[in-house]
């Protein structure tokens, strides 16, 4: 009895705490800011989309969502390709190599990333890939190589050895063996793991943070951060800001749920 | 077939992590010739920097507070949740969402939430009628770390949640049925039964969200960058405003060194305690 109660009360009040702030992003983002003020969680008196038109034209949205849309979807395939042939090349090899390789991505995992700015800065700007989506694409695979290897590598294993066998008695290569058996298996493992990399390059915020300064480069999380000064008085612009930044995640979240929780949290377990 | 993702990674990550060791003993702003100094850096922020000390204390709080009150509530939260009835999979829906925002946008949010004259918490206290206790959540020096500790537990205890679900689910259900047969009350099920057959995953909650906790930054930036005086400064805000505000690399690149040094103890502290508790079961 007590049980019960008590499971149920503090099952809503979560529920309220997640609930209760997302709505009022959604409801601020069609509202103007003294509803926001007055009556965070009532309704728009009118809906109206003027603060996303206002948001395009003056706040120029469209450019960093662009950007981050490139440097995403770049940043994703470009890992997903070079980790799975690495990860496949890896799990066939028995001698020193594979094992010196593999123990070199997960000193990657155990060493976080954010240590790692100021030399990749001076790095970068040596090479002169600051201000440059394609330097964030970079910095993005090296990233994000390490445990993306590291989740891989543990699904190939678990291959069935046979089938990879057979397909070296029929003559096949490494390559071959690679694209018509290891990948086509692979795809739920790639699928999960390519959610998970498309979350964390979208909502990253440091990288771009320290490599880039021209407007037209940045992406949605530092222009977030812009828009936090330039509309620091005005909540409906920010809310509709969060929201243009997030739909991206949320419709995935909607249609892909299944990969996007496993995505997510085998990130985190292997991590 | 290895060779891209190794070269990649090895001139990327491998080789800075390495300069990053010999930026460290380095006197430099960015721009005139860099001053060798030997191990002057770490023996400054060790023995004489002070603000680095707070930080430092600032960082182990936060992530105690992070820790513990996280897997506490995802442990707990699991339980209530670990049936799949529908009610319990569109709470857990509800819950995970927080996870898929990004940490600029969760950092916005309860900067409003938080705002003390019209954000949505002081709004509540005062219709409460409980006027005092209407802070300036960010902007006082006692509160500011606390309240972006709560900012980070509301974003990720839905992921930790999920992860607690997939090892309670793998639990045997006889054992629940034989301790039900023997009369245990639901707390010595709990003791006897989800805590140790957990402990394994507790062990990934806690050890994933310590990492989370010592490589912190982009809530700290977006709701206070680390202040007011440094009240909620964390290592990693301080490292990047020592960089790319205050221009001292070489400094910042000793403190990144320490924060590596942290972080491989603690996990190594945690492998060991969790190794030697699971002999025991």
């Amino acid at each position: 009895m007590f049980y019960n109660i008590s499971r149920r009360v503090l099952l809503a009040i979560f529920a309220i705490l997640v609930l209760v702030p997302s709505s009022i992003v959604v409801l601020g983002s069609f509202k103007q800011d003294f509803e926001i003020y007055t009556n965070p969680l009532a309704l728009p008196k009118h809906w109206s989309f003027a603060n996303f038109t206002r948001l395009i034209h003056e706040g120029n949205v469209l450019t960093p969502f662009k950007n981050s849309f490139i440097v995403t979807s770049f940043s994703v395939v470009l890992t997903l390709t070079l980790a799975s042939m690495c990860a496949f090349a890896i799990s066939r090899m028995i001698t020193v190599t594979g094992r010196v390789l593999f123990l070199l991505f997960a000193l990657g995992l155990a060493i976080p990333g954010q240590v790692n700015i100021i030399p990749v800065y001076l790095l970068f700007v040596k090479l002169h890939l600051t201000n440059s989506l394609f330097g964030l694409i970079l910095v993005n695979i090296a990233v994000t190589l390490p445990i993306s290897i590291f989740i891989l590598t543990t699904f190939f294993k678990d291959l069935p050895r046979e089938m990879i066998e057979a397909s070296g008695i029929d003559g096949a290569g490494m390559w071959r063996t690679y694209r018509s058996i290891a990948l086509p298996l692979s795809k739920p493992a790639m699928g999960a793991t390519g959610i998970f990399l498309f979350v964390i390059c979208w909502n990253d915020l440091l990288y771009p943070l320290m490599l880039i300064t021209q407007v037209d480069k940045k992406t949605l999380p530092l222009t977030l951060i812009d828009f936090r000064g330039e509309y620091a008085t005005s909540y409906s612009m920010l809310f509709t800001a969060i929201m243009v930044a997030s739909i991206p995640m949320v419709l995935m979240y909607i249609f892909m749920q299944k990969s996007f929780v496993a995505g997510l949290t085998a990130g985190a377990v292997k991590g | 077939m290895a060779a891209p993702a190794a070269l990649l990674y090895g001139f990327l990550y491998l080789y800075p992590a390495v300069s990053n060791l010999l930026y460290s003993t380095q006197r430099w702003d960015g721009v005139t010739k860099p001053e060798f100094v030997g191990l002057h850096n770490f023996k400054y922020l060790i023995a004489n920097d002070l603000t680095f000390h707070k930080i430092v204390g600032n960082n182990i709080r936060f992530s105690f507070i992070v820790v513990i009150l996280q897997t506490l509530f995802s442990l707990l939260f699991a339980i209530f949740l670990v049936k799949n009835t529908k009610s319990n999979i569109f709470l857990r829906t509800v819950f995970f969402f927080p996870t898929i925002l990004s940490s600029v946008s969760v950092g916005l949010i309860w900067t409003f939430l938080y705002n003390p004259n019209f954000g949505f918490i002081n709004a509540t206290l005062k219709s409460l009628g409980l006027n005092s206790l209407a802070l300036n959540w960010l902007n006082d020096a006692r509160f500011s770390l606390y309240s972006v500790a709560i900012a980070q537990i509301w974003f990720h205890t839905g992921q930790m949640v999920v992860i607690y679900l997939a090892g309670l689910q793998q639990i045997p259900q006889e054992l629940y049925e034989s301790a039900e047969v023997d009369g245990a009350s639901r707390w010595h099920q709990f003791r006897y039964v989800t805590w140790p057959m957990a402990l394994p995953t507790t062990a990934v909650v806690v050890a994933y969200t310590t990492i989370q906790t010592f490589r912190a930054f982009d809530l700290v930036y977006s709701m206070t960058q680390g202040g007011p005086m440094n009240s909620s400064d964390l290592i990693v805000t301080n490292i990047f405003n020592m960089a790319f505000g205050a221009y001292k690399f070489g400094y910042a690149s000793a403190e990144s060194i320490i924060l590596i040094i942290f972080v491989l103890v603690i996990t190594w502290i945690q492998r060991r305690t969790l190794r030697v508790k699971g002999g025991e079961k």
